[in-house]
């Protein structure tokens, strides 16, 4: 047994020892991105940094933002905002699954005590052009983190290949804290002098985003915004190698990513309006994709994608 | 003779991969042995979570020596050719014999390939094995190009013998063969050393790991079953859902929980869904009541607190997903008892059932005008099969479905009880997706029936509408399925039903859609037409003579429906035959009954083709058989000779010898059975009255030449043949019986 972990008390206490851990296993430990997402693989430190042959370590927490599981803040289990604490290790180590269970001690499972288990669960995403092979880790029948072994991102088969874990931050604390409604869960310290809960901090923007999310937001501002990213994230593609005005190499490969990032939230929040009829879903993925291949095949042509001038 | 033992072992091999990857190791590593010159007495595999592993038993130490001879060229032949024999064969000059032969002095290159030891031939045949292994996906990992199903870790090789065992060395990408393996990997953490089968079983078993899936399976069924018995409960049978939770523990320990009190009003069906697909639980359930009260988790460990937090944590991940299925539930039912299920049925004018065949709303209308049309055949009230069948997919509109899709029709059935209707009309949602399978239950139930029919016959006539027939093994919208399931639907029931006149109807509507130039009216009056006069083709014409417009649409139609249903019949007879084969009915004997009238009525087709086996089982049949075609083939080498047909019948008073004016006899008297039994579709008596035929005809062929001298008596006897055609061609096409 693992008697000198205490358990956590606070959902921040959670994501201070998987940072401090993952900072103790060699990861660079990164600060969200600051830009809204669908989930952590998102970033450009996983997305971006899976391709090409140089070496990464990367942890960090990413707010995620889902538009269509806004329940305004009265589910106990789903919020349209919630975060992800990503990992993702280039090339993926032989240990990865212990360093993995490394992490669930740190923050208090103890394993003599639960029923850790890997069930087959291959990753896909069609707006990135990626899959992966991996499993979703279950606790005690609960599904606690994603598992991946990265193939292929853009388009691009990922040499070497990175592992990718996700930890879907309120679900595991719920567990580890014993908690049945995420509203109900400690932010902070429960015993500090201004004790917050997870609702204290988040109920009010879940039912503001909520709202917003599936009544209020202008679906004919969404889908111009949807073009001008699109069309921008070309443009910046488009332009030349050289810089003429440093005289430097300089491709905008991060700059154009942006603009493919916001064509996906976009989507995703014109999904929540309902106004993305089955057909016309797929036609969206698709130029989302292909944004997202543009952008992988112009970070290979960089220095940290691996080019070599 | 050495034991071979290997195991391979890895990351969590998917639950539903492990069978068969442990077949497929099992025969490429011994088909590879064999090939190469060793022999064993026998080999089993296993497989767990992380592991595959495969025994050999009794392999030869070696392969045999082999000595083969080559034959060169003349020992004359220029040193050119010579050498490069010698190139081409690996052998020196001195290897050489020499031997006399018909067209000279030639030279033998005598090639010796020694035998190899096993050890060799086993590293050779298991990297080859591990590098092609046909896993249904695999991938790479870290910087490696090798490919497994997960990260490959270890690689156990050890050939034993009484005296010890040696590690068969092997290196697959930098992944060392040796003796080492490890046991649970929570339980018992570390590698060990094994010697040989016994012993790794053995170690495995006290490191927490069961070897056996079945082994696994078999613990699990008989805890959960114990402890279930001792609550006075039982647990529902799941054969794949054990086989797939045997692979996800290697220490499987059972633990039964409570479902919370507030869902134990959800559906039995729901709740075994939910647990069954979310968290691969058994269910549980109280056999007084047939209620779900419990379920079964298997952990894949034992604790300290003897699994109480597992329990608890999988008892509050079940909560979480029941209150989402009472939610869907919930509001499920609100919809249904407020608006009803057709405001369900509307919506399904957004989903596309398939980019030709236009959305689920119109295909859902489609069906229920066929069903209309169906109901009075099938013995069903219109209004009711058409009320039914608008609603009958109205469920996959519903929260419930879109969550477990597997659940379509069942959940349409408690939502049209819910919302007032008939208890037809619900019992329709649920059937009419039946029969899915050969083995799966036909519905009785006419309204069932009439919406089952009308939503197969619906996507047959879509899909050969939009030419998406099934080809080969390709057949993705189980069109096959489909069609044997109208067969099955129409048979068990003893429907008589002209399908012609539906696949018509039917594919007048895909059509109507699917060609621009026909009109909303064209495809009206062809409706109509076809109502009357039972097929397209009567219809068409009807409507061209009566119409005074312009008839574009209609010639369109022409080019097509008429091609398209008769092949789509000719697809129901092809699958027909399939079914009746396996019930014993010979191919030749449908086929002879195909040609007949009335063969788009299924019900009367076997009716026809079960009279005529029976009949044919009998000497009398079989050998009226004979008499026919001799008769036959003598009247059409008559008719080509002479150019002439002979089909008047004969006139008995020509009769010279008794065995003529005897079949003159008893062709009346079967004719006068014949013909109103046939009239009565009463195929038995009609054939049984043929077959009677067999003695005088038999009689007849022995005393009588048929080609005699006298033509009168010639003529008179071919007409006669010809009568015994005529009256046995009417019951069956007697030409198509083989043997």
């Amino acid at each position: 047994m693992d008697q000198t972990i205490t358990k956590p008390r606070s959902f921040q206490e959670i994501i201070l020892r998987l940072q401090s851990y993952w900072a103790g296993q060699g990861c660079a430990v990164m600060q969200p991105y600051d830009m809204e997402v669908g989930a952590g693989t998102f970033h450009p430190a996983t997305t971006l940094r899976s391709l090409g042959s140089k070496p990464w370590a990367a942890a960090y927490v990413q707010p995620s933002r889902r538009p269509t599981d806004g329940r305004y803040g009265e589910n106990p289990n789903r919020l349209q905002h919630y975060y992800q604490y990503q990992v993702l290790i280039k090339p993926s180590p032989p240990d990865l699954q212990e360093l993995y269970l490394g992490s669930l001690r740190a923050i208090g499972i103890d394993m003599a005590l639960h029923d850790i288990r890997f069930v087959e669960d291959d990753w896909e995403s069609p707006t990135l052009g990626a899959w992966g092979l991996g499993w979703e880790v279950w606790c005690d029948g609960m599904e606690v983190s994603q598992f991946t072994y990265f193939q292929q991102v853009g388009g691009h088969d990922c040499h070497p290949v990175s592992g990718e874990l996700t930890y879907g931050l309120e679900r595991l604390a719920m567990y580890v804290l014993g908690v049945d409604h995420v509203m109900d869960m400690p932010y902070n310290d429960p015993d500090a002098p201004i004790a917050l809960s997870y609702g204290d901090v988040f109920r009010q923007t879940e039912q503001e985003y909520s709202r917003w999310n599936f009544d209020v937001a202008d679906t004919d501002v969404l889908l111009r915004h949807f073009e001008e990213a699109e069309a921008e994230c070309a443009r910046i593609l488009d332009h030349a190698e050289d810089d003429p005005k440093t005289g430097k190499r300089i491709v905008m490969a991060h700059p154009a990513y942006d603009q493919c990032i916001k064509a996906s939230h976009i989507f995703n929040l014109l999904d929540a309006r309902g106004v993305i009829s089955v057909t016309e879903r797929q036609s969206y993925i698709g130029r989302v994709r292909t944004l997202a291949k543009r952008c992988a095949d112009a970070f290979v042509l960089t220095e940290a994608g691996g080019y070599a001038a | 003779m050495p034991d071979l033992l290997i195991e391979l072992f890895s990351e969590e091999i998917p639950a539903r991969m492990q069978a068969k990857a442990a077949d497929d190791l099992k025969s490429r590593v011994t088909n590879g042995l064999v090939d190469a010159g060793l022999t064993y007495a026998g080999a089993a595999a296993y497989s767990t979570p992380r592991r595959l592993a495969l025994r050999v038993d009794g392999l030869t130490e070696r392969s045999p020596d082999i000595k083969e001879e080559r034959k060169g060229p003349r020992t004359d032949a220029p040193e050119k050719a010579i050498e490069g024999f010698l190139r081409g064969a690996g052998v020196s000059r001195e290897d050489l014999i020499e031997r006399d032969e018909k067209k000279g002095r030639v030279f033998y290159a005598v090639i010796e390939k020694p035998g190899r030891p096993a050890a060799e031939i086993v590293a050779e045949v298991l990297e080859d094995g591990i590098r092609n292994f046909p896993w249904p996906k695999s991938m790479r990992w870290g910087a490696g190009s090798l490919r497994w199903v997960r990260p490959l870790h270890r690689i156990t090789c050890l050939l034993s013998r009484e005296d010890g065992s040696e590690v068969v060395p092997l290196d697959v990408d930098g992944i060392v063969s040796g003796r080492a393996t490890e046991g649970h990997r929570f339980m018992a953490p570390g590698a060990f050393d094994v010697t040989g089968f016994d012993d790794y079983e053995a170690k495995l078993k006290r490191a927490y790991v069961v070897l056996d899936a079945a082994e696994r399976a078999e613990a699990i069924w008989h805890d959960a079953t114990n402890q279930a018995f001792a609550n006075g409960l039982e647990v529902v049978e799941d054969k794949g859902l054990l086989a797939e939770v045997a692979g996800l523990v290697e220490w499987p320990v059972v633990l039964m929980g409570e479902i919370g009190e507030d869902f134990l009003g959800l559906p039995p069906e729901v709740l075994q869904t939910s647990m069954k697909e979310h968290q691969k639980f058994f269910s549980v359930k109280n056999p007084k009541t047939s209620r779900i009260e419990r379920f079964v988790t298997v952990a894949n460990r034992e604790t300290a607190d003897h699994g109480s937090t597992i329990l608890a944590g999988n008892q509050k991940v079940l909560s979480a997903r029941l209150s989402d299925a009472k939610f869907f539930w919930e509001n499920d039912l609100r919809v249904a008892k407020s608006e009803g299920l057709t405001a369900w049925t509307d919506s399904l004018s957004n989903v596309t059932f398939h980019n030709k065949l236009g959305s689920q709303k119109a295909r859902i209308d489609r069906i229920a005008a066929l069903a209309r049309e169906l109901a009075t055949v099938v013995g069903a009230d219109a209004g009711i099969a058409a009320q039914a069948a608008t609603v009958a997919k109205a469920d996959l509109a519903s929260e419930m479905v879109y969550e477990f899709p597997e659940l379509q029709g069942l959940m349409g059935r408690y939502y049209s009880d819910a919302a007032g209707l008939p208890s037809e009309v619900g019992a329709a949602c649920q059937e009419h997706y039946s029969p899915l399978g050969p083995s799966d239950d036909v519905p009785s139930a006419p309204v069932s029936v009439t919406v089952a029919l009308a939503d197969k016959i619906d996507t047959l006539t879509g899909f050969w509408a939009i030419d998406e027939k099934p080809t080969g093994s390709k057949d993705p919208f189980a069109l096959r399925r489909a069609a044997l399931g109208v067969i099955r639907l129409v048979l068990e029931n003893g429907l008589n039903l002209s399908l012609d006149q539906f696949i018509d109807l039917q594919l007048v509507r895909h059509k109507g859609h699917l060609i621009e130039a026909v009109s909303d009216e064209d495809v009206e009056d062809l409706i109509h037409e076809i109502a009357q006069h039972g097929v397209f083709g009567a219809a068409y014409r009807t409507i061209k003579e009566k119409r005074e417009g312009a008839t574009d649409g209609l010639d369109a139609m022409n080019g097509e429906v008429p091609d398209k249903s008769v092949d789509l019949l000719s697809f129901f007879h092809d699958r027909l035959k399939v079914y009746l084969r396996d019930q014993g009915v010979r191919h030749d004997v449908i086929d002879a009954c195909l040609g007949m009238p009335g063969n788009d009525d299924l019900a009367l087709l076997v009716k026809r083709a079960k009279a005529l086996q029976t009949v044919l089982d009998t000497e009398d049949g079989e050998n009226l058989v004979q008499g026919f075609k001799r008769a036959n083939n003598i009247l059409t080498q008559a008719e080509e000779k002479d150019g002439v047909e002979y089909s008047f019948g004969g006139d008995p008073k020509f009769a010279e010898d008794p065995t003529e004016t005897a079949l003159f006899d008893a062709l009346s008297t079967a004719e006068a059975k014949i013909t109103p039994a046939m009239k009565a579709q009463d195929f038995s008596t009609a054939m049984a009255a043929m077959a009677d035929l067999r003695g005088p005809v038999d009689a007849f062929f022995e005393a009588v030449q048929v080609n005699a001298d006298n033509e009168v008596l010639r003529r008179n006897r071919l007409n006669l043949l010809s009568s015994i055609r005529t009256t046995c061609l009417q019951v069956a096409d007697l030409t198509k019986i083989e043997g």
